[in-house]
C-alpha cells in the first residue's frame, strides 16, 4: 500500500516536471510596468513627420474635473476596480509594459504570419495578393521584407505623430490622471504627473487600428479587439477615464488618415510591376553584356516587388534615392566576380557549424518577421530598460523604421538597376544554408537594412553602438557564408545602409526630442 | 518523429524478442527512404523547389541480456538528408542516442500458445549539436525524450501477433534563432514539443531461424500545429503518420549467432510529414559473455523458444 503511494507520487512528480519543462516564456512576457524617467511634457513641440502642426486635428476642451459627468466617469473606474477579474488584471499588466512596445510586437507577429510566398497556379504562373480581395488565396498581404519594412515605418511614424499631437493637448488641457484626482482610484500602473486627456493608450490604439486596416485588412477584427483591450487596460488601471479614451481614439484615427493618404500614393501599389517590366529587366541587362538574374524558384517566379525602389521614402526624396544607389557590381564575366563566386563556394562546400548557426540566427526568411522585424526586436529589447516615455518610444521606433524602409527602397532600386545574378546562379554547385530569396543579388538586403538600423540605433543608444555595428556585421556575414551573397553585395550593402541611417540621425538631432 | 520520416522496423525495442542473460547482440542497420510528396497540414502536395528528399541512415544497435527477461538496448544513428532539386544545402550528422530497458514480467501458456507481456522504458538524447531549424532537411528535432511502452504478444505455433502502445514525452527543443511564429509569436529560442503516442500491430511467422512479419504503425502527435500554405515545416508541427512495413529476419545456419534483417516501409497516411517509402537491411551478431560457454543453439530468438 505504502509502496503504491510512493509510486503514485513519483508519477505525479515526473508528469509535473515534464509539464513544467514545456512551458515557454518569451523574453517580454513578464515585464515590469513602464515607469518613464521623464514624462517628456514638452513633446508636443517635437518635430512631426507628416502633420503640419500638432493641432492640425482639433481636440475639444475637456470637462472640468468637478463636472458631474466627469465624476460619473471616475465612478465607472472605481466600480470596475472593485471587481477586476484575473484576466483583466493580466491585461493591465500586459499593456503596462508599454503600448508602443506591445503594438510593435503585435505588428511583428502579423508580419511573420503573412510572410508567405504565394503558391503557384496550375499553369506555373503565380497569383498576386490583392488588397481588393484580401481573403481570397493568396491572402493579402505577402508581408515580405520590403512590404514589412514599409508597414513598420508607416505604423510607427503615424504612432509618433499621433503621440506628439496627444502630448500637445495633454500639456494644453492639463487634466490630471484619475488616480490623482480621486484618492479612491488605485493607480495600478506607476503613478506619474502626465496629464490624461487625451489618453495616450487610446491614441495608440486608434492610430494603429486605423493603419492596420490598410496594411493587414484581414486582421481588422482581431486588431479591434486588441485596441479595445488596450483602452480597457487604461481605464481599469486608473490612468484614463472614458472621455480621455474617446478623445484619444478619435485623434489617433484622424491622424492615421494623413498617413493612409500618403501610403495610397507612395508608389508601393505599383511595386509588383507588370510582365513587360519583368521582361525588360532581363533584356536590358543582357543588352549591356551582363548575365541577368534568373529566378531559381521552381516554377520561375517574378522577382519580388521589382518597382519597390520607386516608393517615396520618408527621410529623403526620390532624387536622393538615385544618388544613394552605389556604382555597379563587378562585371559578371570579370575575374573579380569569379574570385567572389569562388569565395562563396569555399564557405558553402563544407560549412562549419558556427556558420550554419549564424546563417539561421539571421535568416529571417519565410514565415518570420523579416530582417526589419529582427531589428525592431533588438531595438525594443534594448529600449525596455531605458524607461522611456511612450512618445519617446514612438519617436525612436519611427526613426528606426523610417531608416529600414528607406534602406529597403535604395536596396531594391539597386537590385533592379543592376539585376545581378546570385552566386548559386553563376555556380550551380553552390548550395545555400537557408532559403534563397527570389530577387537579384546586388546589394544584400540584410546588409543594407542592418547598416541603416545599426547607424540610427547607435545614435539613439550610444552605449550599445559597438554592439549594433557588430550585429550588422554578423547579419551581413551570414549572407556571404550562407551562400546567398557575394562579398561585394554585403560590404557595399552595409555602407549604403549606413548612409541611409545617417539621414535618420540628422533628423533625430533636430527633432527636439534630445 | 521526423518530418523526413525514417524508421527501421527491425529494432528489437519494438518486438517480442528477448536476449538471454549475458548475451550481447550488436549490429549495423542501413536504411534509405525518400519522398516527393508531403502533407502540408492535411493537403498532400509536391514541391518543385526541393524535388525528392532522400534520407540515408546507418545505425549501430545493441541489445544486452541483463537477465533472461530483462534487456538493455541502444541505438545510435548517422543520418544524411538531401534534396534532388533547388539550392538547399544537404544536411548530415550523428543524431540522437536512444536506450531502452525491456522487461518481460509475464510469460504464460494461454490456450495452445504463449502469451507474454513486456514493459519498456526508453530515453533519447541528441549526441551532437546538429542544426534543428532546417526542416525538411535537418536530421532531427533535437528534443530529449522519455518513452514508456506496453507490448503484448501471443504466439501460436509458428504464428504470432504483437501489439504495442508507446507514449513519448518530448522535452523542449532550441532553435538557432531567438524568435519564431507558430500560431503566435514567441520571443525565445525555446520551442515546446508536443508529446507523441504510437500504436503498432505486427503479425506473421516466427521460428527459431526465420521471422517474417507485416507491421502497421500509427504515430500521432498530441498537439502541435499544421504547416500553413507554402510555409516551411516547423519542429512542433502536428506530425502524424500511418506506416505499413514488412520485415524479415533470417539466421544464417552456418555462422552461429549471425542474423540478417531487411524490410520495406511506406507511409500511407499522414499530416505534416513526407509520404516516404523506404527499405532497410542489416546484420546482427551475438556475443556470449556468460562464464559458462555453454553452446546456445538459437540465441537470438523468441524467448519462448529459449525456455
Amino acid at each position: 500500500m505504502k509502496k503504491n503511494t510512493i509510486k503514485i507520487y513519483l508519477v505525479i512528480a515526473i508528469l509535473t516536471l515534464a509539464y513544467c519543462s514545456k512551458k515557454i516564456t518569451s523574453r517580454t512576457d513578464n515585464l515590469p510596468a513602464l515607469n518613464p524617467a521623464s514624462i517628456d511634457i514638452t513633446a508636443g513641440a517635437w518635430k512631426t513627420i507628416l502633420l503640419k502642426r500638432p493641432d492640425t486635428f482639433a481636440v475639444a476642451t475637456p470637462l472640468l474635473v468637478t463636472n458631474v459627468n466627469y465624476i460619473a466617469e471616475l465612478n465607472e473606474i472605481k466600480g470596475l476596480q472593485k471587481n477586476l477579474s484575473k484576466e483583466q488584471d493580466e491585461n493591465i499588466k500586459y499593456w503596462a509594459a508599454g503600448g508602443v512596445l506591445r503594438w510593435n510586437e503585435i505588428m511583428r507577429a502579423l508580419v511573420a504570419k503573412y510572410n508567405l510566398p504565394p503558391y503557384q497556379n496550375p499553369d506555373g504562373t503565380y497569383p498576386i495578393p490583392s488588397s481588393a480581395n484580401p481573403f481570397a488565396y493568396p491572402l493579402f498581404p505577402f508581408a515580405n521584407p520590403p512590404y514589412a519594412a514599409r508597414a513598420y515605418a508607416y505604423i510607427t511614424a503615424a504612432q509618433y505623430d499621433a503621440l506628439v499631437a496627444c502630448w500637445y493637448y495633454k500639456k494644453l488641457y492639463n487634466r490630471p490622471a484619475p488616480y490623482i484626482t480621486d484618492v479612491n482610484i488605485v493607480a495600478k500602473v506607476p503613478s506619474t504627473t502626465l496629464p490624461s486627456y487625451p489618453s495616450e493608450a487610446a491614441v495608440l490604439a486608434g492610430v494603429t487600428a486605423e493603419m492596420m486596416k490598410l496594411l493587414f485588412p484581414t486582421e481588422i477584427g482581431a486588431i479591434q479587439l486588441k485596441a479595445q483591450a488596450h483602452e480597457d487596460a487604461a481605464i481599469m488601471s486608473g490612468s484614463a477615464t472614458r472621455s480621455d479614451i474617446a478623445a484619444g481614439e478619435a485623434l489617433g484615427r484622424q491622424i492615421a488618415q494623413t498617413f493612409i493618404a500618403r501610403a495610397r500614393t507612395d508608389n508601393a501599389g505599383k511595386a509588383v510591376g507588370t510582365p513587360a517590366d519583368w521582361a525588360n529587366f532581363e533584356t536590358s541587362t543582357a543588352a549591356k553584356g551582363e548575365i541577368p538574374w534568373i529566378s531559381q524558384d521552381n516554377p520561375k517566379r517574378p522577382g519580388m516587388l521589382p518597382l519597390f525602389g520607386k516608393v517615396i521614402p520618408f527621410l529623403f526624396d526620390t532624387a536622393t534615392t538615385r544618388a544613394l544607389v552605389p556604382p555597379p557590381p563587378p562585371l559578371t564575366s570579370s575575374d573579380q566576380m569569379k574570385k567572389e563566386t569562388a569565395e562563396v563556394y569555399s564557405y558553402t562546400s563544407n560549412p562549419t557549424l558556427e556558420n550554419k548557426q549564424l546563417v539561421l540566427f539571421w535568416g529571417d526568411g519565410v514565415g518570420t518577421y523579416t530582417p526589419p522585424g529582427h531589428w525592431n526586436a533588438i531595438a525594443a529589447e534594448d529600449f525596455i530598460p531605458k524607461n522611456l516615455s511612450e512618445v519617446k518610444w514612438a519617436r525612436n521606433l519611427a526613426l528606426l523604421n523610417m531608416s529600414l524602409m528607406d534602406a529597403g527602397i535604395v536596396c531594391w532600386n539597386t537590385k533592379y538597376t543592376y539585376y545581378n545574378p546570385r552566386p548559386s546562379q553563376l555556380n550551380p554547385a553552390i548550395k545555400t544554408l537557408t532559403g534563397l530569396p527570389n530577387f537579384p543579388s546586388y546589394i544584400s538586403g540584410h546588409s543594407t537594412f542592418s547598416g541603416a538600423a545599426s547607424t540610427i540605433l547607435g545614435y539613439l543608444n550610444p552605449e550599445r553602438a559597438a554592439a549594433y555595428t557588430q550585429m550588422a556585421a554578423d547579419a551581413s556575414k551570414s549572407r556571404l557564408v550562407g551562400g546567398l551573397h557575394y562579398r561585394s553585395d554585403c560590404e557595399i550593402g552595409i555602407k549604403v545602409g549606413n548612409s541611409v541611417g545617417q539621414y535618420a540621425v540628422d533628423r533625430a538631432k533636430l527633432d527636439g526630442a534630445n | 518523429m521526423l518530418f523526413s520520416f525514417t524508421s527501421s522496423f527491425a529494432q528489437t525495442d519494438q518486438d517480442a524478442i528477448m536476449m538471454n542473460k549475458n548475451l550481447f547482440c550488436t549490429g549495423l542497420n542501413y536504411s534509405h527512404s525518400s519522398w516527393n510528396k508531403y502533407w502540408e497540414g492535411t493537403n498532400l502536395r509536391d514541391n518543385l523547389n526541393i524535388g525528392t528528399i532522400s534520407t540515408n541512415q546507418i545505425s549501430v544497435m545493441g541489445n544486452y541480456g541483463i537477465k533472461d527477461n530483462l534487456n538493455l538496448l541502444f541505438n545510435a544513428p548517422f543520418i544524411s538528408n538531401k534534396a534532388s532539386r533547388g539550392v538547399l544545402h544537404p544536411a548530415s550528422g550523428i543524431q540522437d542516442f536512444s536506450a531502452w530497458i525491456k522487461w518481460m514480467p509475464i510469460e504464460t501458456s494461454l490456450k495452445n500458445g504463449t502469451f507474454s507481456l513486456y514493459l519498456l522504458g526508453g530515453a533519447s538524447v541528441p549526441m551532437t549539436d546538429y542544426i534543428v531549424d532546417y526542416l525538411p532537411l535537418s536530421i532531427g528535432l533535437k528534443s530529449s525524450t522519455v518513452s514508456g511502452r506496453l507490448l503484448l504478444d501471443y504466439q501460436l505455433g509458428k504464428f504470432f501477433i504483437t501489439g504495442s502502445e508507446t507514449y513519448t514525452l518530448r522535452g523542449n527543443t532550441k532553435l538557432e534563432r531567438n524568435s519564431y511564429y507558430t500560431t503566435s509569436l514567441f520571443l525565445t529560442n525555446e520551442v515546446s514539443m508536443p508529446d507523441v503516442n504510437t500504436i503498432s500491430l505486427r503479425t506473421g511467422y516466427r521460428s527459431s531461424g526465420l521471422i517474417a512479419e507485416a507491421i502497421i504503425t500509427d504515430m500521432k502527435t498530441l498537439g502541435g500545429f499544421d504547416i500553413t500554405k507554402n510555409n516551411m515545416p516547423f519542429p512542433s508541427n502536428k506530425m502524424n503518420a500511418t506506416t505499413i512495413a514488412a520485415n524479415i529476419k533470417y539466421e544464417i545456419q552456418k555462422v552461429s549467432g549471425l542474423a540478417l534483417v531487411g524490410g520495406a516501409s511506406h507511409v500511407i497516411a499522414g499530416r505534416n510529414v513526407g509520404q516516404s517509402t523506404g527499405f532497410y537491411g542489416g546484420f546482427f551478431y551475438i556475443l556470449d559473455f556468460s562464464k559458462k560457454k555453454e553452446k546456445k543453439t538459437t540465441s537470438d530468438n523468441s524467448s519462448t523458444q529459449n525456455k
